[in-house]
This record gives C-alpha cells, structure tokens and sequence, in this order.
C-alpha cells in the first residue's frame, strides 16, 4: 500500500535524512520524500497497518531531524 | 516571509549589529573573548545543538558539524569576528535559500491553480457549495460564469465558452454547448452552465494532472542522483583532508627541524570546513528540475519526472505517428483543379452528394459551407464502387472516381494525388477535380522547419496509411525517413530497429493505439491528450493540446532546464575547487571561504530560478 502525507522540514538535506530514517522504520517498505512539493510517499509492507507505523515514522524523523514534521491522522 | 524566516531575520539583525559594536569597541583579552560569544550564540546556537546531536546520532558529516567545527576551531585561535561572521553569513545564505524555495513552490503552485475549491449542487431548490470530494457521479452541477469547472461532465443546460490555459497554454477559448463534454479545471467564461457530472472529483482530468505534476520530481535524474552521490563523498573527503591539512605538515616542518607553525595550518583546515558545505549543489539541482517541471506545465506540457526532462533535452531522433499527430485526422477538401468556377463546382457536386454518408462526402458538403435545397435535387443514383450520378436543376451532375468517368465516356485530366481524387462532370463534360485529403495540424510546417535548426538530427514518420500518402506528406515536411502501410506491430518493430540505431529516440503519438510504441521509445510523447486518460497514462511527456508547436517548445524548456543544471553544477564544484586549492596554499582566507559556501550559493539558486520562466522560449 502506498500512502502521500504532507511534511515540513526546513532544508533540501534535512529531507533526505528524513527519508533514509523512513526508509529503515519497520514496516516502511519504500518512501520518497520530496523536499519541493513538501509531500513523503510512503509504500508499506504487507501486513502493516499506516496508522501504526506512521507514528514510529514520526518518532524515527524526529531523531535525524528535530524540528519536522508529518501531517497524518 | 513566513514566522520561522522572520525569526531568523531578527536574529541576524541583532546579531549583525552586535558584531560590529564588538569589533569597534577597545576590549581586550577575556572581555573581548566574551562580548563576541554574544553574537555567536545568539546567531548560531541551533547550528551548534543540531551538530551535537547530529555526532549523538552518528551522522556527524553535515553541515552543521561543518560550520560548528569551522567556528569553534576559529574561536580557540583567537579569531573571534570570523567566527561570527562564518556563523552569521551561513545563516544568511540559509534564510535565501529557504525564502526562495518558499517563493518558486509559491510560484508554481499558483501556475497549477487549477484546484477547484467547491462545486455547486441544488439541493432542495437552493444551490449550496459543497466540497467537489463529495459529489457523486450522475450529479447535476451549476457552473456559474467565472468559475471553474470542478469535475468533468456532459453539459445538459445552457452554452458558453470556456477558458482552457491553465490546462493548455493556450489562450483562445473553447465554445462549449448542451451535450458537449467538458472538462474539470476549465474556467466558465459567460453563461451559467448546467453539467451532469461524469467522473468523481478524484478521477477527473484535474486530480490526474495536479497528480502528475506533484509527482513528478520524486522520479530522479542522473544529474540528481549524480549530486546525491557526490555530496555524500564529497563532504567526508573534503573534512579528512581538512584533518590532514592540519596535521600534516607540521608534522613534516616540525620532523625536519623547522618551526611547525601549528596555528597557520589549523586555520588554513577550517577555511576548507566552511567552503567544503555542498548545499549550492543539494539545493539548487532539485530547484531547476523542479521550476523547469512547472513551468512547461503553465505551458500545458506535463513532464512525468525530471528524468524524463533530461532525456528530452538529448534527444536527436523524432519519431511520428501520422494520423491525429501530423495531420488532423479529418477528411477535407484540399485543392479543386481544372476548374474555372470553384464555388459553382462545390454547389453542383455538393448537391449531388447530398444523401451521401460516405466521409468524403461529407467534406465535399462541409466545404461547400452552405444549405442544400433538396428540392432542386432529382434522379438520384448510387454506383457502388464508382460514384453517384443526380440531377441538379435539370442539368445532370456525376461525381466519382476515374472508373465512373470511364463508365460514363467523359473525356476527364487525370489527376495525380496523395489524396482522393473526386472527378466531377456536369452534362457528361469534364467539369474538374475535387481533391480530398487529410489534412496537416496548422502548424506542422513551422515545426518541422524548426527541428533541423534545433540539432534534431532525424524525423522519422510511421504511418499505417497508404505508402503514396505517407510518402506526400513527408515530402512535403522534409521529413528524413517515412514508413507506410506498417502494420501495429510493424510499427513497435520499426521503432526498436530505430531505436537500435540512434542515441535518444522520443516516439510522438496521439496515444490512441500507439501505447506500446510511446512506452518503448527513451521519451513517449503524447499529443492533445486533454480528456484522453489512455494518453496521459502511457505518455511520458504529455502535449495538453493538439498544436504540434508545443514540441519544439517542450524540447527547448527541457534544454534551458539542464543547461541551468550543468552551469550549477560545474558552476559550484569549480569555484569550490579552486577556493579549496586556494585556501590549501595560504592565499585565501576564512573570507573567500564565505564566498565560496555562501555567495555561491546564493547565485545558483538565483540561476536555477531562471528554470520556472518559460514564457518566451
């Protein structure tokens, strides 16, 4: 499954650590995050609900870059 | 501006001033030390907590970690105002950057405003705007004048006309009328509209191209992917030689019984740190892609991924399909030959076409332009196969190929054509030749001359049409190779034997049933794909309108755009290179390494900028 969520995040670098840290949260299968549009597609791996992975999602951004953010409900 | 930038602005203000009160004032020793820290962590304390955590986390080499070793090092050799004003002009560049990343998502959201807000639905006998996500299929909308359309539907009340350029480019409006299809993003221009809607908000033309545009530049291209590369060696390389710098040679100096001179070497190193941050080429490479992608698309042509941007800017070989790319796919009436009265030629052959369905029939009667009297008309006869012979007050009208002037003894001019010839004679006498043919886009002819002149080293037309035709019409646009008579699959076969011999093929096709051929070429193009979603789907490059001239257009924005990229690029790295080979050699300062982080910066993305203009190309 893949879901589009809107981000904030101040620089074009900040972007990319998001998505590598995505991109190792279990249950992420796949995420681009485009620092232009501010959006972050994320493909979840089968199994996975989004509304439970996001929020680890979140945690793990967070670590990289403190002052993101995520919009999902 | 927005609250985070006007923050930072404060702080450099501040900071800025307080900077210079320290430099003016007479202090010494402690004192001088402690005035100065002042400026420095007002203006540069994130800089300093985001690299501690970034070492915390192990992801020491980013260009916090940079500025914060850069500054410290110059603090602890006594060089307090460089310091500051490292931090302060970082910041500076920062603040450029993130308003004028601001300001072009800004500019290119409001080229694709084409969001619809609210739709109009009656609901109990009062219209009330409701949000487009909730209108279901079979609604009926009210579209007042001056708004826009929300989703694609049939109009069942009322005509107008639309205006089409944020979907197009183009600029002339579309007449609309009952039972027309309209399409959702169009602005209604006169009338009040009644649409029975067709399509969800969430799969009408509008979603599907804000879609295509907002996804776009996450499909990278080899100079991104390239810079990502780059910038992930290229800072740890650039902060070990930093160490070796500073330890090296005085080392050597010191073992071979000279004066190390430690604190000379320490300085050059961290003059290396502040020119070594690579945030000229991580931002400015996205933003060109980024404002080359939305500025084709204010020109109605949608780039699926700057991967694809960069592919059209190399290509040399165009191939065509013909129908409904070159030409308009439509019958009409192009020449009249060996004939003195044309008009009267039409009416006569017109009339006696009259109960025809036949396709070139009915552009013999939309040529003639006006009604038919049927009372004039009498003695209708059908020959299959040859023509149809009538009487048209009193005289006797036949029109039809060369066998029914055979048939009927006519001593007719043989006429050589690519079209269809439709021979026409009036009282058994030879009265003229009506050519009908499918016609050329209107501006087909001004592209093709355009494409020698732009590097296009070959034009290559497919077409399943006859060989004469194919071969007409490519004559007539000096096209380099034509193929007729190919067969769908014949088509794709002649495409990879193409596609085998030269560098970067675009295949362009109206997508109707050119699919396999549009996504097997290096850039599938397809053209007037506005309501068309097969086209929009297999096409990498999507032409909105039918005008061919949008290709040599989507060719040069693409080769303004990667221009931009290569001038940053090289740009970027050769001032850096030399900066760092300067500073190495003692001949820069901590000054010139401003320049070459900050100033460099700012003119790239400055240039990338450039990308989203694409008015006049």
């Amino acid at each position: 499954m893949k879901k589009t969520y809107k981000i904030d995040v101040d620089c074009a670098n900040c972007a990319n650590k998001m998505e590598d840290a995505t991109k190792k949260t279990e249950g992420v299968k796949d995420a681009v995050v485009n620092f232009m549009t501010l959006k972050m597609s994320v493909e979840f791996e089968e199994g996975y609900d989004p509304k439970e992975v996001m929020p680890r999602v979140l945690e793990n951004c967070r670590i990289v870059e403190d002052e993101c953010e995520i919009f999902f409900k | 501006m927005n609250k985070k930038q006007k923050k930072m602005l404060t702080r450099i203000v501040i900071s800025a001033v307080l900077v210079v009160i320290c430099y003016l004032l007479p202090l010494e020793g402690i004192w001088r030390f402690i005035a100065f820290m002042i400026p420095y962590v007002i203006i540069g304390y994130d800089i300093l907590r985001k690299a501690f955590k970034g070492i915390m986390n192990k992801q020491v080499f980013d260009e916090n970690f940079l500025m914060a070793t850069a500054t410290v090092g110059a603090i602890c050799l006594g060089e307090y105002s460089e310091a500051v004003a490292v931090m302060l002009f970082y910041q500076i560049g920062e603040l450029f950057q993130s308003y004028a990343v601001g300001k072009s998502r800004k500019n290119i959201t409001e080229l694709m405003d084409i969001r619809p807000d609210y739709a109009n639905v009656e609901i109990d006998g009062s219209i009330e705007q409701v949000d487009p996500d909730e209108v279901e299929v079979g609604t009926i909308i009210t579209v007042l004048p001056g708004e826009k359309i929300p989703m694609d539907g049939v109009i069942v009340e009322g005509a107008s006309r639309l205006d089409t350029s944020a979907l197009t480019g183009e600029s002339v409006p579309r007449k609309a009328e009952e039972n027309d299809e309209v399409i959702s993003g169009c602005i209604n221009l006169e009338g009040v509209l009644k649409i029975r809607t067709t399509r969800e908000f969430g799969e009408s033309t509008v979603s599907k191209i804000l879609d295509l545009v907002e996804n776009a530049s996450s499909k990278k291209s080899r100079s991104e992917q390239f810079i990502t590369r780059f910038a992930h060696y290229y800072t740890p390389v650039v902060c070990y030689s930093a160490l070796a710098l500073a330890l090296l040679p005085p080392i050597v100096l010191l073992l071979t019984g000279k004066d190390p001179s430690w604190s000379t070497w320490i300085y050059r190193a961290l003059t290396f740190l502040v020119i070594s941050c690579p945030c000229a080429l991580v931002i400015s490479i996205p933003l060109s892609f980024f404002g080359g992608i939305g500025g084709a698309s204010n020109q109605g042509i949608l780039i699926k991924g700057s991967n694809y941007l960069e592919m059209l800017s190399q290509v040399d070989t165009l191939v065509f399909d013909k129908t409904g790319t070159i030409t308009k796919g439509v019958f009409a009436v192009n020449e009249i030959e060996y004939c003195e009265d044309k008009d009267k030629l039409l009416e006569y052959a017109a009339h006696c076409e009259c109960y025809s369905n036949h396709p070139i029939a009915r552009s013999i009667k939309e040529a003639y332009g006006k009604d038919i009297d049927e009372s004039r008309i009498s003695d209708v006869q059908e020959i299959s196969g040859h023509g149809i012979t009538a009487k048209v007050d009193e005289v006797t009208v036949a029109c039809g190929n060369d066998k029914l002037m055979k048939m009927l003894k006519v001593d007719y001019k043989h006429t050589e054509s690519y079209g269809t010839v439709v021979y026409v004679a009036i009282d058994n006498k030879f009265a003229g030749s009506i050519i009908v043919s499918d016609v050329l886009k209107d501006n087909a002819e001004k592209a093709f001359k355009d494409f020698p002149n732009m590097g296009i080293k070959k034009t290559i037309m497919l077409s399943g049409d006859r060989n004469e035709v194919a071969q007409a019409i490519g004559k007539k646009l000096s096209i380099s190779e034509v193929y007729g008579e190919l067969l769908p699959q014949e088509k794709v076969d002649k495409l990879e034997e193409i596609l085998s011999r030269s560098n970067t093929t675009a295949y362009v096709g109206d997508g109707i049933n050119d699919a396999p051929a549009l996504s097997r070429s290096d850039v599938g193009i397809s053209m007037g794909a506005l309501g068309s979603d097969a086209a929009i789907e297999a096409a990498d490059v999507v032409l909105m309108d039918d005008d061919i001239n949008k290709l040599p257009k989507a060719i040069r924005i693409a080769r303004k755009c990667i221009r931009i990229v290569y001038e940053n690029i090289y740009f970027a790295i050769g001032v850096k290179v030399i900066c760092l080979i300067l500073g190495a050699l003692g001949l820069g300062n901590m000054w010139l390494a401003i320049f070459a982080d900050v100033g460099v910066m700012v003119i790239a993305v400055m240039n990338a900028m450039r990308a989203l203009n694409t008015r006049n190309i």
